[in-house]
């Protein structure tokens, strides 16, 4: 397998020898700023004048807003929604048939509909004394009932969020094919399955510091944002500008995983503010004011049935699954993008005859959720693969042989599935082989028999995914939400000197891509990484682009730089041959240079001619020179599939209810891989958060919708300490469809860990009667089922 | 989040430090390794008027052992015992304990004076000292006086300290060679606050035990004689005399109405007990 695929590199990819292009394990380029501390992020940014805001924020989840009063020696510092003249709402809306739509005033007017809505806007020289002016602002507020489960919301007579819809659905999906073919198999299992709300917590928050340049008559938007091209169209709807009068810089990122993709209602307030106040103003996200007032994701439930037969063999599947939408719908993915996925994915990486899923988008008295890493994957594969361990239970048989006998078989690709997902490749039953070997399942069956020493319960469990990545308009134009990607576009520039520039519209906010597009440029064009620089993050410096989300850049940004660059490779070759003297048709560009029979000429020199000595270029020269914008899709847009199988080994005690992963493998394809390393710094990043997910985090709110985790001490996030060294195997079946046969792997690592390591406490804790269907497993809820079990257990006896 | 405004002082002696505090009528806070005053300080939980910050008093920085007990001063480090730099007298049991403290980061700064008035119930030595026995003494221009840390921490971030008072030093006793020592706690992850503390003296050769189970969201429950813990008698065999239930029972009293939570208490205090038996 491994010879195959060095024999590939070498022939398709000829650069391979020189370790600098696709498939070479490179130190990432920028870590030389990023690891010294050297970045720069909005919070570094000093600009003459500048001052600080701090909002004041709504205290209660749902009030009418009765005054707001701002004591006299503070009414030039403190602004409100009576300021903010023609400041249109921030308004997301689904094309999808019956969606409701949210208006979210950037500053709240008449009602607040969640904790840290933002309600006043201060201005001080200091952040501290802005904070000064903040507390000293009193609100007069009629509170109304709050509305925090999404359940209850359902129903009829529930409090309402948004009046004038009559009830708190933004939008209900049915989906079936075929269900009726799986209610007579005999194997039948329903639960109740759900997923915490969390915070996606990147170590840098987000930030925003805004100015105007009267000369240019431009606002510039310095954010930390993943999607800087949308957040500058989401901006000139609220503001009433122009596009040209706008530039959004969004400067190194530490950490996006969607939190930094939407548009912010502080973004359109500190451009408003920046404008009228005529100075620059900043805006800095605090730790407080992520886990309370920020965006939330991942709060799911799941009513689910699963069909199958004795042999283990799946029939159907049965869903009614909820997503706690919160009070708003968030540019630009709206608050349906979640629930919409669910329906089109639940069915995993199986085989599935017959299926419903009818979804619902609730909105509820929190914040807007928003895509995390995964997206609803997450939650789709706690959801199914729990399911899937209860029927391996029926069937009596090992969890990973349910998967096997029903996973996509590599035969079977390209596969499309009964909610018409496009598989392009792979092997799905060979990563979960490999990931059961990794683990050996066999030795941990042994040993299951026998427990810790200590008396703790040995479990091991298993979860497998694929992951559509870098799907494009004929997916989204369906959903018909403000985003809706294209060509991703690229352009290249050789410089005099014979180095390579790339503008880019995606960002890298820890994904590497300053080195990984330049592997790519160097596959096609020899030059060597070191003189390859990757512009990215600025809107006036870059091609058009929806941004980094999606798992998309490698594929969109990686195709469209490679496209580019072939054209300028064409172009320079073109002129390399006149300046040998050759028929064009005779010369090729390899390793940086255009070779012929007579002897070759270096990009450097064919750059210098273009630029410096274009008098010893030749007449009918292409005057389109060695500076090229491209466009780019995959053959298909249908997305690529990257999968994994990932199988935990854990010890449980069901005393202290504490967990402790002893062992973790993954099995992963994403297809060619364009910088091994890279990929393998983003499944152990994602391999974190999922273990957040499963154990730690979560955000709980009390029934008057008051969020509860306010700090770090209460919201848990996993450290060093307990995240352990998982193993990692790379399988590289390429995609069809794209550029090297590149796959998205950003988000896999977080789909697949909380799916693994509940089968695996579910699978401990099985012969005590205990079932744990909720994320995060807490000590608490583990101790809780084992007392419920204990008591059952008595009551029986 | 930033604190509201406060004036700092940064007193060169004890007795200027109390000056301050008298002056200040209550509205002063001390500072000292800052570990948990300043996320308290930045959340605007606290705001007071002046910041008295102490950590410039050598006085409040000397451990000795005098006669039958180690004296520390407040401002010992967590560190500093852990490492060693303080005598101990408990043969081991505190520098087990100073060890397990949240991060190195914050044993280096965070000091054993400031963990004892803070009074977070999570907080390890007031639990570990109420089990050792161990006393404190408060100082204020008035005069000090000295009272055991059982009686010391009054509930959830609450302490016997008055106004214009300052914990000056505590006084450990020494662990008599026939007792045994066990400390268990829960953490949901490494360094994290505790959610169950058990704490366990027991000296089979004097029939004497004295038991602490902590981070109940309000002072530790302290029993200075356990016998009842271990079916009415205190001998070699305590470990196998251990029962759960009476602990079971003294945490419902005390308030804690989840069975779930209580199991864990239990059975972390179980830990403890065969954590001293091993």
């Amino acid at each position: 397998m491994k010879e195959d695929a060095e024999l590939r590199n070498e022939r398709e990819f000829p650069s391979g020898k020189s370790g600098q292009g696709v498939g070479a394990r490179l130190p990432r380029k920028e870590d030389d700023r990023l690891m010294r501390g050297r970045g720069q992020y909005v919070g570094d940014l000093r600009l003459a004048g500048l001052q600080d805001v701090a909002f004041v924020r709504s205290p209660l989840a749902h009030a009418r807003i009765r005054s707001i009063h701002v004591p006299e020696r503070y009414r030039g510092s403190v602004f409100t929604a009576a300021d903010l003249a023609g400041i249109k709402p921030i308004r997301a809306v689904s094309g999808l048939p019956g969606f409701k739509v949210s208006e979210q005033p950037v500053l709240a007017t008449g009602k607040v509909r969640q904790v840290g809505e933002l309600v006043a806007m201060c201005l001080a020289p200091t952040r501290a004394e802005a904070e000064d002016i903040a507390a000293s602002v009193t609100l007069d507020l009629e509170e109304l009932p709050a509305i925090t489960d999404m359940l209850k919301a359902r129903e009829p007579g529930s409090a309402l969020v948004h009046e004038h819809w009559g009830d708190n659905v933004f939008l209900e999906t049915n989906y079936e094919v075929d269900i009726s073919a799986a209610l007579d198999a005999p194997i039948k299992v329903t639960r109740e399955i759900s997923t915490a709300r969390q915070c996606m917590s990147p170590l840098e928050g987000r930030g925003v510091v805004a100015t105007f340049d009267r000369r240019l008559d431009q606002l510039t938007l310095h954010s930390a944002a993943q999607m800087p091209h949308i957040t500058r169209s989401g901006l000139a709807e609220c503001l009433g500008m122009e596009e040209g009068q706008i530039r959004v810089i969004s400067p190194d990122v530490g950490g996006g995983f969607g939190h930094k993709g939407i548009l912010l209602p502080e973004e359109v307030c500190l451009s408003w503010l920046t404008m009228r106040c005529g100075h620059p103003v900043r805006w800095l996200e605090d730790r407080r004011e992520h886990l309370v007032a920020s965006s939330n994701c991942r709060e799911h439930h799941y009513k689910i049935t699963v069909y199958a037969d004795r042999d283990g063999t799946l029939r159907g599947i049965d869903c009614e699954a909820t997503v706690d939408s919160g009070a708003y719908s968030s540019y630009p993915f709206s608050a349906c993008l979640e629930a919409a996925q669910v329906a089109s994915i639940l069915p995993g990486p199986y085989k599935m005859p017959a299926y419903r899923c009818r979804t619902f988008s609730v909105a509820t008295n929190k914040c807007p959720i928003l895509p995390y890493r995964g997206v609803a994957r997450t939650g789709v594969c706690f959801a199914l693969e729990l399911m899937l361990d209860l029927v391996a239970a029926e069937a009596g048989l090992e969890p990973g042989e349910v998967r096997l006998r029903n996973l996509v078989r590599p035969e079977q690709m390209p596969f499309d599935n009964i909610t018409k997902k496009h598989f392009d490749s792979g092997d799905y039953p060979e990563a979960m082989r490999r990931a059961l070997a990794a683990i050996d399942i066999d030795s941990v069956r042994a040993k299951q028999s026998l427990g810790e020493a200590d008396g703790r319960r040995i479990g091991v469990g298993v979860s497998i995914y694929c992951e559509q990545a870098a799907h494009g308009t004929s997916v989204y134009s369906g959903w018909g939400i403000p985003m809706v990607p294209g060509h991703e576009q690229a352009s290249a520039r050789l410089t005099p000197d014979g180095g390579l520039e790339l503008r880019v519209g995606v960002h890298s906010h820890g994904q590497g891509m300053e080195t990984t597009l330049a592997q790519v440029a160097h596959e096609i064009l020899g030059v060597d990484i070191a003189k390859i620089r990757i512009v990215l993050g600025d809107t006036a410096m870059t091609p058009y682009s929806t941004g980094t989300w999606g798992s998309r850049s490698m594929v969109m940004a990686g195709g469209a730089v490679a496209t580019a660059c072939r054209e300028l490779g064409e172009r320079a070759r073109r002129i390399g041959a006149k300046l040998l003297q050759h028929d064009p048709a005779s010369v090729v560009l390899q390793n940086g240079e255009v070779r012929g029979v007579n002897g070759s000429v270096s990009l450097q020199a064919i750059a210098h001619t273009w630029y410096r000595r274009p008098q010893d270029l030749p007449a009918d020269v292409d005057p389109g020179g060695l500076e090229v914008t491209q466009g780019y899709k995959p053959v298909r847009d249908s997305g690529t599939f990257s999968y994994a199988a990932h199988a935990a080994v854990v010890a449980v005690d069901p005393d202290l209810g504490e967990v402790e992963i002893l062992d973790y493998a993954i099995v992963e394809d994403g297809g060619v891989l364009v910088n091994p390393l890279v990929v393998d710094g983003q499944i152990y990043g994602g391999f974190a958060q999922g273990i957040g997910t499963a154990l730690y985090e979560e955000m709980p709110f009390d029934a008057s919708g008051q969020p509860l985790a306010t700090t770090l001490a209460d919201y848990l996030l996993p450290g060093p300490t307990e995240i352990p060294a998982a193993r990692l195997d790379h399988m590289e079946t390429p995609s069809p469809y794209t550029q090297f046969g590149v796959k998205g792997i950003g988000e896999g690592g977080a789909i697949a860990p909380p799916a693994a390591i509940a089968n695996a406490v579910n699978d401990a804790l099985r012969p005590l009667g205990v079932e744990l269907m909720q994320s995060p497993i807490t000590p608490h809820r583990i101790v809780a089922a084992v007392l419920a079990a204990r008591a059952t257990e008595r009551s029986a006896a | 989040m930033k604190p509201a405004p406060f004036a700092y002082e940064r007193p060169r002696d004890l007795d200027a430090a109390l000056s301050m505090l008298a002056a200040s009528s209550g509205s002063a806070k001390i500072i000292a390794g800052g570990q948990s005053l300043g996320p308290m300080l930045n959340l605007r939980l606290v705001q007071p008027e002046l910041i008295v910050d102490i950590s410039g008093l050598a006085e409040l920085k000397r451990a000795e052992v005098s006669g039958n007990e180690l004296v520390l001063g407040a401002l010992v480090t967590h560190a500093d015992i852990e490492d060693g730099r303080t005598a101990d007298v408990t043969r081991g049991a505190m520098r087990g304990v100073a060890a397990n403290i949240a991060y190195r980061a914050v044993r280096n700064r965070g000091t054993i004076g400031g963990s004892l008035s803070h009074a977070d119930p999570a907080a390890d030595w007031i639990s570990s000292l109420a089990a050792l026995g161990a006393r404190v003494t408060l100082r204020s221009l008035g005069g000090a006086r000295t009272m055991p840390v059982a009686a010391f921490v009054v509930g959830a971030l609450e302490s016997a300290l008055h106004a214009g008072e300052i914990v000056e030093a505590i006084h450990v006793p020494m662990r008599s060679a026939s007792s045994h020592w066990g400390y268990a706690k829960s953490c949901r992850k490494t360094g994290e606050f505790a959610h169950a503390i058990g704490a366990v003296l027991i000296d089979p050769a004097v029939a004497s035990a004295r038991v602490v189970i902590g981070a109940i969201d309000t002072a530790p429950i302290v029993i200075t004689d356990a016998a009842e813990l271990f079916s009415g008698r205190i001998a070699a065999d305590y470990k196998q005399r251990f029962d759960a239930s009476v602990a079971d029972g003294l945490l419902a009293k005390a308030g804690i109405d989840d069975a779930a939570q209580r199991h864990i208490h239990v059975s972390v205090l179980k830990r403890a007990v065969q954590e001293a038996a091993a």
